[in-house]
């Protein structure tokens, strides 16, 4: 059972994994049927309180709670606020204080929402850690996967990018290897981290190889500032080397679906014509993550009810 | 003259465990032997306990001046003593920096107030630690200066090691050295490999270790002078030491008991009592460093007791600080680990926590013997307890090992022939 938090995929059951996407399934029709305001949450206050930058994480949880009924709160702390004035732990105790339900923690630094989770009453929501996890976004594309593919056992994907600094990669591989499909990586040596095999991928020595029948292409952003920092010499080399072109698209299954969880460059992970292809379903993705936040967030407040009625 | 008996006990000699009554005469051992007498004399009822020489740990942080927040003088001498030790050597990484023999003569005068151990300082290598110009190293000396070193912060200056290495000979001073290539570290919190990976965390390779640890062989190996490594935790920095010492290089070496008991396994709950600097590394790295206790290669164990306020740990992993409060659990974790584990004898765990430093540094105690200073630890080795923070003397309750079973309850510990901790 889903507990009190999501932090992570790498701590979380494929049963419950399944139950948040079927949940999911609802809630997208509901979507789709343009009915957005649902009482499902009424009553209840979800805080977005984001350490980093973000527009559509933080966008789409902020509409997934508004769909659902609740009240919503968004704090932006700096990254710099982080090293001086308030701790973590104090904000906990006084988001706390006012009652909210659910606190959604984006961080830059890996481990911040687990530490926070054990301050507080209020369901944590990782909305991304450090170089830890981002397992929300990790279930908007099982969720755009299963959609396509109807399940996850013995499916081939493809993981092309920033693996080392990616925390979408590891709540992927988590998630995915746990659902019974297969993952592959491939990244400049540079920026592949120690022990991702002994974690479960398949680590490749090519784009062709990382790409052999793969069902989903999935390419993570490129960070400038990773190149300011010597680990890839230009973003032209990145994109002639690791970047993909339909060309490369002829090695996975001809039948394959490509993702990112954006914000894309385009011509750096992929070419214009691979973004905007049929089979790419970077938009759908974000249709998806609202989805799958309502879920998610349903499941945490039904959960508490639950614990409360039981107090 | 003062006296006192320590009847009915096991002493660890260098030679071996043998029944022995030591007498205490002032601040000596005056006579060691079977069913010893005399009637003037205090007794210590040693049954069942093991005497060893006062432990030594020639790495700790006292904090004071500057940080005692964090831990001074007076409560990082008790929480010494309550671990066993009669002599500990203090980092110069307060502020101000210990770097001139002001400070050194501070430290000592401040720790003979406190009387509980011997506080013997260790002098900066160079000014401020700022790796730029040495530091007074005779005037140190004169004032009771150990050793120097610029721990905490690595002389990255291959230049400047070398003339530090060559300047501190001069006095018989030998350079303690932190090694760390910064660049390799590169802002990393845990060890590089699966468990950094896993938890999101940047990793520190071994090879930022390494890479300074090699140099430092090779600087004392072309100079013909000593040198000293800190906190060994690597499988290849063993290695390293093992090759140079079979050369003869005029290089000693320490370790802490978290890197002989610990593997990077805990660093996943993101508890920041476990970030330490270098970082608790890996089971292979664990059983180099057991082997290189075992066959001498690492000279001696140390704590590189770090105390820290809890605001500096509980937070988020990489915001906290490094280190371990380690000085009121190294004897009992090492005699569980290395002795019961059965990489040590007795003898040999003496000679690492306690004759080892002394020999490095030129320091008393260190062994038990007749006209010696009367340093002296006794242990019950077949208690078992239960390792608690709460119950911690020193300020800096951060530790890894809290609710870890342990043998070898420290009993009495006793200096210069005085009675300093009785366990009650």
């Amino acid at each position: 059972m889903l507990g009190k938090d999501l932090l992570g995929l790498y701590d979380t059951s494929a049963e419950d994994i399944v139950a948040i996407l079927d949940t999911a399934v609802g809630m997208k029709k509901l979507l789709t049927q343009n009915l957005k305001k649902l009482p499902h949450l009424q009553g209840r206050t979800v805080t977005t309180l984001f350490y980093e930058n973000s527009t559509r994480t933080r966008c789409s949880f902020e509409l997934a709670a508004k769909y659902l009924g609740a009240g919503t709160v968004n704090i932006s702390a700096s990254s710099s606020s982080v090293q001086k004035g308030e701790t973590l732990i104090d904000t906990g105790y006084t988001l706390d204080a006012m009652k909210n339900d659910v606190i959604v923690m984006r961080h830059p630094m890996g481990g911040a929402p687990h530490i926070l989770a054990k301050h507080v009453r209020a369901s944590v929501v990782n909305g991304g850690d450090g170089m830890n996890e981002h397992p929300t976004q990790a279930l908007l594309d099982f969720y755009t996967m299963r959609e396509k593919f109807g399940g996850f056992k013995g499916l081939k994907v493809a993981i092309l990018g920033d693996i080392k600094h990616s925390r979408v990669a590891k709540s992927n591989l988590f998630g995915l290897t746990k659902l019974g499909a297969e993952v592959s990586m491939y990244a400049p040596a540079t920026l592949m981290p120690q022990g991702i095999g002994q974690l479960g991928a398949k680590v490749a020595s090519s784009r062709e190889e990382a790409l052999a029948g793969a069902n989903v292409v999935m390419g993570l952003r490129i960070q400038l500032e990773r190149m300011h920092g010597g680990l890839f010499p230009s973003l032209s080399e990145y994109n002639r080397y690791y970047g993909l072109s339909e060309e490369h698209l002829r090695y996975a299954d001809p039948d394959c679906i490509v993702m990112h969880p954006g914000p894309v460059n385009r011509g750096v992970e992929f070419t214009s014509d691979v973004i905007d292809a049929p089979n790419s379903k970077i938009t759908e993705q974000v249709l998806n993550g609202v989805a799958v936040r309502m879920a998610l967030l349903f499941l945490l407040v039904k959960n508490r009810q639950e614990g409360e009625k039981n107090a | 003259m003062r006296k006192l008996l320590i009847k009915g006990g096991m002493a660890v000699l260098e030679s071996g465990v043998f029944a022995r009554d030591i007498l205490v005469e002032g601040d000596t051992i005056a006579k060691m032997g079977e069913h010893l007498e005399d009637a003037d004399a205090e007794v210590v009822d040693a049954r069942g306990l093991h005497i060893f020489p006062g432990l030594i740990d020639m790495h700790v942080h006292l904090r004071e001046p500057g940080f005692e927040y964090k831990e001074d003088i007076a409560s990082g001498s008790a929480a010494a003593v309550r671990g066993g030790f009669t002599q500990i050597c203090c980092m110069p990484n307060t502020q101000p920096v210990c770097d001139n023999a002001a400070i050194v003569g501070y430290i000592v005068a401040r720790a003979k107030e406190v009387g509980l151990c011997k506080v013997r300082p260790i002098g900066a290598i160079t000014n401020g630690e700022q790796g730029e110009n040495l530091a007074e190293m005779g005037k140190m000396k004169a004032a009771g200066a150990v050793a120097v070193s610029d721990d905490g912060r690595p002389v990255s200056d291959a230049r400047m090691m070398r003339l530090a290495m060559e300047y501190a000979s001069d006095f018989g001073l030998v350079c303690l050295s932190h090694c760390e290539d910064k660049s390799l570290v590169d802002g990393g919190v845990v060890n590089e490999g699966y468990n950094s990976t896993l938890a999101g965390l940047k990793g520190i390779p071994r090879a930022a270790e390494e890479i300074m640890l090699a140099r430092e062989i090779i600087l004392a190996e072309t100079l013909h002078k000593r040198v000293h490594i800190c906190h060994v935790s690597t499988k290849g920095g063993v290695q390293l030491l093992r090759e140079a010492k079979a050369r003869g290089v005029r290089v000693t070496a320490e370790t802490c008991p978290h890197y002989f008991t610990l593997t990077d396994d805990v660093i996943v709950n993101y508890d920041a009592n476990t970030k330490v600097n270098p970082p608790i590394r890996e089971a292979e790295d664990v059983a180099a460093i057991k082997e290189g206790l075992r066959d001498g290669t690492l000279d001696c164990i140390v704590t590189d007791h770090a105390p820290h306020h809890r605001d500096e740990k509980n937070c988020e992993y990489n915001l906290a600080a490094f280190g371990i409060s380690g000085i009121e659990t190294s004897f009992s974790l090492s005699y569980t680990a290395l002795v019961r584990g059965g990489v040590l004898t007795l003898e040999q765990l003496a000679r690492r926590m306690s004759g080892a430093p002394a020999q490095i540094l030129g320091l008393e105690g260190g062994s038990l013997r007749e006209g010696g200073a009367a340093d002296l630890m006794l242990a019950d080795l077949e208690e078992k307890y239960v390792i608690d923070p709460k119950d911690f003397l020193s300020k800096g309750k951060n530790t890894p090992f809290a609710g870890k079973e342990v043998y070898g309850r420290v009993k009495y510990t006793i200096v210069d022939g005085n009675i300093k901790y009785r366990a009650e």
